[in-house]
């Protein structure tokens, strides 16, 4: 290579492609006028709009460009990098550029939605931005993803149905499988039901066949009476400790999948809730386990506690379960006159809507009411205003059952703590993305399934288990992985500037930062995120955040607003 | 022996998500679509409830990120027409029909589009509002990328004439020689359906409800089209007949669902589309109004209350528990709604600017025959029968299921179910 080409390598050649997204961005500001003014920008040698730069021909459109204008720095302006940074990187990796030599420059998200109503000032921004973004990119420096191995077993915790099923299928899959639930056995809530919906199977049967199954298999270890107790380590190579009644068990792990299940609502002060006369569906199922149900008149109540202010989500499978118990009732007793008081009956798919029929064929009674006038419990009957009828309904009985939402497990908090991953309003536990990455977190290789993530039923329950299989599968089949490059770093030349004060390790959240044995910082690249709070908050300047350093955030705000 | 495939079937969100799995666990996967492009309904949406979420945005990575993965062959214009063998090891037949465009020659230039005399070709991506020339593609973003020349228009294809494209194209991408082509694909470990939603306008003619007989009597996927940016009308509401902006829409719920004459059963995602849509509209002109009525608000999803109140409470949307009667039409084509109010019992009606209709989920009219072609039992409904205990699990051992293939469902059951049919694939393809 000549000194003139080597020079001409060395020298930025930035490419600009600005994305209409659809009317998203372009609707708003002009993103062809955009685009051409980039082309004034230092080192721009190429510009272009596109209707969607995530297409396929988008990504043509990029490739293309870093052939024919030899481009060796590419900036996007377009939605967000959450969703779509790493499909950018790939594309110009797969031409030969290294996937940090890209910069994305937010003008959707952070631009035409939040400023809609201004769109003049949203397309001076969208020029401001994509200024930065150049300025950025003309500094920014190759990286190597970091590689790690993979220890091919799998954690399951909590063993209900969900975990019960993700754990076979691991282990089904040919990887070792650890399976730990709290309790003295495994079932989870199966053990407290009766029968199982749409199909009415006894609940111990499905227990039987699954518990079976665990049983026979050799590479599936299970500790009941056992909780998780430290969990350290990052996505393939987890150091797990498990007390099982006071044992501490060590693990190597590679991935974890969390199905703990959840808590039911105590109806506490609800419709005279006693727990004899007046009680939950639960209760009601233990009963007529034990066929102990002797009322002739029931009377059953839909949302108690659920879709009102303070607890405002729907529990999802209350409806069904009452469904399903007042047709065991009418199954031992034909005579018994039941009544349901319900608000919405929530019964979707193909399934659940003939279970509904075959309830009303039954002469199960429905009785909407509305959530401004609840109905009452007097003495020996129920009050309800009906406004359909535009009366009061007085209905006796002997049995009044209370549907309670499921709530998210009191102690979904020390877990979540500990495997760093969040939990929404009501406590669950909160996936990566709600519509495509369900059964994800946004920490790798930690996975949620079942009803510690959003009340779900045994049919949802047994899916999620299997898909959480899945997921933790795409990690453990692979004996290593790449993980993120752009991570803080204590470089060499820097060390003499770190006083050992320590706020970094204070302040990091994913515990990526150390002191070793000889007192230095220690930045462990496989748990860092490079979310940069240490970089922010180091006295000396010390820590260097890769593909965010000063110099390059410093051209950012000089290419806004000058020096 | 050599490795053990799956072979998907259909290449929505589900069929999608269960191949990205495979793949990523370093399984090969061949994945069958029948039409041109992949990605199914959820291409075709605007947005996604309750996140409001830019549905191709978030789709689109995962579109490139199938077409791209090197352990994932794609089909498109294909089908699967025979399949022998038992669990572990099946033999498939790919029929794949011709696009009489090159992939991978073709660069989506539009051209050949462009060119074409020929007006008038429906396509089913915009719900058939929008019609093309006969060398089409779905829409700007379609994976592949690939334009495709529609055989039952094409003036050479039928009779000789014309070749305007061939000529044009500075690709050199047209091929008009291009023969239906078989592929036989040996040692398939498992096979999974995932062949989606048809929906009820497709077999039923909604006369109750004015559709087809009143241009202001729209059904929700061909209104969901009205609203994207993409879409016929760049995302700029209008009514059909005088392009006025709706002011005042009605959405009417279980639209031939819930009822003993059409489908018995719920479509499950009605009353929170609905109010995505309502809620979309609104933000493109803030003094809409619109009515959903409806008979069970069925929001059982997380964060879907919260969603409903949202829509209640900033986006001018009324829910009225009701049943509707009728719809007619005024002297201005403005829609009336006859409707039994059932808080109050009373018969009522409304007028509005445009009426929606949240036309039921039906099971992929192409279940019957792969039905016949797989052996797996269809449910009363014609979904692909599967028990509420085994729920990926059809009549056919090795043969797996996932979402609205079985039963309607939201996108992220769809893709849940999708990665749990994955799961058990594999257990089959390693031996488990």
């Amino acid at each position: 290579m000549s000194e003139e080409e080597k020079k001409e390598e060395e020298e930025p050649r930035i490419g600009v492609f600005i994305c209409h997204c659809g009317s998203n961005i372009g609707g708003y500001i002009d993103c062809k006028e955009v685009a051409e003014r980039a082309k004034s920008l230092p080192h721009v040698v190429f510009t272009q709009d596109n209707l969607y730069t995530c297409s396929e021909t988008g990504l043509a459109q990029i490739k293309k460009g870093i052939r024919d204008h030899k481009l060796n720095r590419v900036v996007v302006a377009s939605c967000t990098p959450r969703t779509h940074e790493p499909l950018f990187r790939s594309c110009i990796e797969e031409e030969g550029l290294n996937p940090y030599l890209f910069n994305f420059v937010n003008i959707r998200d952070q631009n035409t939605w939040v400023h809609q109503k201004v769109p003049d000032k949203a397309f001076i921004k969208a020029n401001e931005v994509v200024k930065m973004g150049v300025a950025k990119a003309e500094r920014l420096e190759a990286l190597d993803k970091i590689i790690v191995d993979v220890t091919p077993t799998a954690l399951v915790i909590g063993g209900g149905v969900a975990g019960m099923t993700a754990a076979l299928n691991l282990s089904n899959q040919g990887f070792e499988t650890h399976l730990v639930e709290k309790d003295n056995q495994l079932g989870g809530r199966l053990n407290g039901l009766y029968k199982l919906y749409p199909k009415d199977i006894d609940a111990s049967e499905l227990l039987d066949a699954l518990k079976k199954k665990i049983e026979s298999r050799s590479n599936l270890t299970v500790y009941t009476s056992a909780q998780v107790k430290t969990i350290e380590g990052f996505v393939g190579n987890y150091e797990i400790e498990v007390d099982q009644d006071g044992n501490i068990i060590p693990l190597k792990i590679g991935g974890i999948i969390v199905a703990v299940g959840t808590s039911l609502f105590t109806p506490e002060g609800y419709y005279g809730y006693d727990g004899e006369k007046r009680i939950t569906q639960s209760q009601l199922e233990v009963k007529l386990k034990n066929n102990d149900v002797k009322a002739n008149d029931v009377v059953m109540i839909q949302c108690v506690g659920a879709r009102i202010e303070e607890r405002k989500y729907c529990s999802n499978v209350c409806c069904m379960t009452a469904l399903k118990n007042a047709l065991a009732i009418k199954q031992k007793n034909p005579d018994a006159n039941i009544t349901i008081l319900f608000r919405d009956l929530y019964t979707p798919g193909s399934y659940y809507e003939d279970y509904y029929r075959r309830a009303r064929e039954a002469g199960i009674v429905f009785v909407t009411y509305n959530p401004e006038k609840v109905p009452k419990v007097e003495g020996e009957t129920i009050k309800v205003y009906n406004e359909y009828i535009g009366e009061e309904l007085s209905i006796p009985y002997d049995l009044v059952v209370l549907s309670v939402p499921l709530v998210a497990n009191a102690e979904n908090k020390a877990l979540a703590q500990m495997l760093k991953v969040p939990l929404e309003e009501n406590g669950f536990f909160l996936e990566a993305h709600v519509k495509l990455r369900p059964m994800d977190f946004a920490t790798d290789g930690v996975y949620i399934c079942g009803s510690a993530k959003w009340p779900v039923d045994i049919t949802e329950s047994i899916t999620q288990g299997y898909a959480a299989a899945s997921r933790a599968s795409t990690i453990l089949s692979h004996n290593t992985l790449e993980v993120e490059g752009a991570t803080s770093s204590l470089p060499e030349y820097n060390k003499a500037l770190c006083t050992g004060c320590e706020v970094c390790i204070t302040v990091c959240p994913y515990k990526a930062i150390s002191k070793n044995e000889d007192d230095e910082i220690v930045i462990t690249q496989v748990l860092c995120k490079g979310c940069g709070v240490c970089g922010a908050t180091c006295t000396n300047h010390a820590i260097v955040i890769r593909h965010f350093t000063d110099e390059q955030i410093e051209a950012e705000i000089e290419a806004f607003g000058g020096k | 022996m050599s490795e053990k495939s799956v072979v998907v079937i259909g290449a929505g969100i589900a069929g999608i998500q269960a191949s990205l799995d495979l793949g990523d666990m370093g399984i090969k996967v061949i994945l069958v679509e029948k039409e041109t492009c992949i990605g199914g309904r959820m291409a075709q949406l605007d947005k996604t409830f309750p996140t409001l979420d830019c549905s191709i945005c978030i789709l689109a990575p995962k579109l490139s990120e199938c077409y791209r993965h090197p352990n994932i062959t794609l089909y498109t214009l294909a089908e699967v027409q025979k399949v022998e063998g038992s669990a572990g090891n099946f033999s498939v037949e790919v029929l794949k029909h011709p696009r009489y465009v090159k992939e991978g020659v073709c660069t989506n230039c539009g051209d050949c589009g462009t060119i074409c005399p020929v007006r008038g070709c429906t396509n089913f991506f915009d719900a058939d509002l929008m019609t093309q020339s006969a060398s089409q593609i779905a829409f700007p973003a379609a994976v592949p990328p690939v334009y495709r020349i529609n055989p039952d228009k094409c003036l050479y294809l039928n009779y000789g004439i014309c070749g305007l494209c061939y000529q044009q194209c500075g690709a050199d991408a047209i091929d008009f020689t291009q023969k239906e082509e078989v592929i036989p694909i040996d040692n398939v470990g498992a096979v999974i359906v995932a062949t989606g939603v048809d929906l009820a306008e497709n077999i039923h003619t909604l006369n109750a409800y004015g559709y087809q007989k009143y241009d202001n009597v729209v059904t929700a996927m061909e209104f969901e089209r009205l609203i994207c940016a993409s879409g016929p009308q760049h995302g700029h509401l209008k009514t059909l007949t005088d392009g006025r902006t709706p002011k005042k829409i009605a959405f009417l719920q279980c639209i031939d669902s819930r009822n003993n004459r059409t489908q018995d059963y719920c479509s499950a995602v009605c009353c929170m589309y609905t109010t995505k849509e309502a809620i979309v509209a609104y933000e493109h002109d803030n003094e809409l109004e619109s009515y959903v009525f409806y008979i069970d608000m069925r929001a059982g999803g997380k964060g879907f209350q919260k969603f409903l109140q949202r829509g209640e409470q900033e986006y001018n949307i009324k829910y009225i528990k009701s049943k509707i009667s009728h719809v007619e039409v005024d002297e201005n084509q403005s829609p009336i709604i006859t409707y039994e109010d059932m808080d109050t019992s009373e018969i009522k009606q409304m007028k509005f600017d445009l009426v929606v209709l949240a036309t039921c989920i039906i099971p992929s009219l192409s279940n019957e025959k792969v039905s016949k072609i797989l052996g797996v039992q269809l449910d009363k409904n014609r979904f692909i029968k599967t028990d509420p205990f085994f729920p990926v699990e059809s009549s056919v051992e090795g043969i797996y299921t996932c979402g609205c293939a079985r039963e309607p469902m939201d996108i992220p059951r769809s893709v849940a179910e999708a990665s749990g049919a994955a799961a058990r694939a594999a257990e089959l393809v390693r031996g488990g």
